[in-house]
């Protein structure tokens, strides 16, 4: 609020109250999110640097990273194919049920990470639902990879679909009408108008859904059974050094995961940055 | 009927229910299964051990009172961000999605490592009584953290969309500015504030990896429920942990409901005040 608005000079109490306001947000977001963010990185260096190259080059921190990228390139792909089927079956028809479709959409988000990892074990856990049958073919899910994936899979699922669906009605479908009149084939009409349509928004997902899928910790724990070198993220690698007391190793870790975090944010920032001047372009 | 301009309809709607149908409906059925096996009596008498009823309430307790922390904290936050422009106001806008963006188990060592007795705010804390590492207050603190963009986030596009015309009005008639954000401002702002109530509630409730290092994991003090499912199943007790899963499951579940009703709800009420 500037304090030259016409007709109304700003008070002594409103220069004041808007001067508590904003000083008591700034200290508290200061206090509550940097300085937790900034003891990531202190931490991480406490016997300097040397420490902490040492930490991350070893096998087991290597595999835990290896295999968290692992998880996210089979994560994220899916979740984009589907993301873009959801949203283009639901902004571009009409049908029964769309309502409940948006709401199992939805339904991870509000689900316990805890509670979907033990669903998976529910199924394909040794007393689950298809437990036995697995164990007599000799095909391991739960504590081994396949586990991690698809838990990390359940969890991520809405974002990129989540950021397309109200864009794509907000959207709605002249431009592609038009191509397909005009003579474009389907998948002419989809990476020629709709795509560029909606690019930022696919982005913006995909961007979130990584950083969720890098992240995630309380689903994979669930079924990762920490063996470690082959069944350890990098989160799950954090945790168990962090119980071995080795503050050091599971700070560098978390550092390293901080920085996606950052740079996930960073872009994040741009990205909306850049959809808004495009938006004021229109 | 534009069914027919636009192709994929079958394709797409049937890859998007497959999907949900083996990710989402598959699991689910398999918790019903193990659910209907143990019984609702059965579930109710795994629930009722002292250290299961400790940890429940816990966490819905635990949780209300943050999503509530969050509602106070947040919309003064959201006020300062979207009403006043100040130095770093646009970094510390993009930092509120911080507890959402970090890993959980990355928040969790990081607020430990602060409010533990020789941490950087723990030695000034605990001598003054303040214990917050390795008690319910810590578990509070985790879940305040991991709850507040979403408040920021649900009231943020309604607070810069609200018309200023009427606080104006307002002010002009001689309300004071306590008053105007009281009687007129505030009262529009209730079913956003709701919302991001609800939402908040929901990801406490439900949180593990930022809470479980700085709870200590206490029995009957410091125990949330998801560490007690995921005990449950480290013991192969399949029934308690799918007990304990349904309870949270069903609690999301209305949650969830609640949530699309008031937004609802705010929409309505902005077309009837546009």
């Amino acid at each position: 609020m500037t304090a030259g608005r016409p007709g109304r000079p700003a008070s002594a109490m409103r220069r004041l109250g808007r001067a508590s306001i904003i000083v008591a947000s700034i200290l508290f977001l200061c206090l509550f999110l940097v300085v937790p963010l900034a003891s990531v990185f202190v931490e991480a260096f406490r016997q300097g640097a040397h420490a902490f190259v040492e930490s991350i080059d070893q096998p087991e921190a290597m595999a835990a990273i290896r295999l968290t990228l692992l998880v996210a390139v089979i994560t994220v792909p899916l979740n984009v194919v589907f993301g873009l089927a959801a949203a283009w079956a639901m902004t571009r028809f009409q049908f029964r049920g769309k309502a409940l479709l948006g709401a199992l959409i939805d339904l991870p988000l509000s689900v316990s990470p805890v509670v979907s990892g033990l669903l998976y074990v529910l199924m394909f856990g040794a007393q689950g639902w298809f437990g036995p049958w697995l164990a007599t073919h000799g095909v391991k899910i739960i504590f081994a990879v396949p586990g991690l994936v698809l838990a990390t899979i359940f969890i991520t699922l809405p974002f990129v679909a989540r950021e397309l669906i109200p864009l794509m009605q907000a959207q709605g479908s002249e431009e592609e009408e038009v191509a397909r009149v005009l003579g474009a084939s389907g998948l002419q009409t989809f990476f020629r108008v709709t795509l560029p349509n909606i690019r930022w928004a696919l982005l913006y997902g995909v961007l979130l859904c990584n950083a969720r899928a890098m992240g995630e910790f309380g689903a994979v724990s669930v079924v990762s059974g920490h063996i470690r070198g082959l069944t350890t993220t990098m989160p799950l690698e954090v945790e168990m050094r962090y119980n071995e007391y080795n503050y050091v190793g599971a700070f560098a870790i978390a550092s390293l995961l901080a920085l996606l975090a950052l740079l996930t944010l960073a872009l994040k920032s741009a990205l909306e940055w850049r959809y808004q001047a495009a938006e004021n372009h229109r | 009927m534009r069914r027919r301009v636009l192709p994929g309809f079958g394709l797409s709607l049937g890859f998007a229910v497959t999907y949900l149908g083996l990710i989402v409906l598959l699991p689910l059925a398999a918790l019903a299964w193990k659910a209907s096996d143990v019984g609702l009596a059965g579930i109710l008498k795994l629930l009722a051990s002292p250290r299961t009823l400790a940890a429940l309430k816990l966490s819905f307790g635990g949780a209300l009172l943050a999503a509530g922390l969050n509602v106070v904290v947040g919309l003064m936050v959201t006020w300062a961000l979207v009403r006043y422009r100040f130095p770093g106001r646009r970094i510390l806008d993009a930092l509120i999605d911080l507890p959402f963006a970090l890993p959980t188990a990355v928040a969790g060592i990081a607020l430990t490592a602060i409010y533990a007795p020789n941490g950087w705010f723990g030695r000034w804390l605990v001598p003054l009584g303040i214990q917050v590492a390795y008690t319910p207050l810590g578990v509070l603190l985790a879940m305040v953290f991991v709850g507040f963009p979403f408040v920021v986030r649900t009231l943020q596009p309604v607070l810069q969309s609200l018309e200023r015309e009427v606080e104006d009005a307002a002010e002009t008639l001689g309300a004071t500015g306590l008053q105007t954000f009281l009687r007129v401002v505030l009262p529009t702002l209730v079913p956003t504030l709701l919302t991001g109530f609800a939402l908040a509630l929901a990801r406490a409730v439900g949180e593990y990896g930022s809470v479980i290092f700085i709870a200590g994991n206490i029995p009957l003090r410091s125990e949330i429920a998801p560490l007690l499912i995921v005990q449950r199943l480290d013991e192969f007790d399949y029934a308690t942990a799918a007990a304990l899963g349904v309870v949270m499951l069903t609690f999301s579940l209305v949650l969830l409901v609640l949530v699309s009703a008031l937004q609802r709800w705010t929409r309505r009420w902005a077309e009837q005040s546009a």
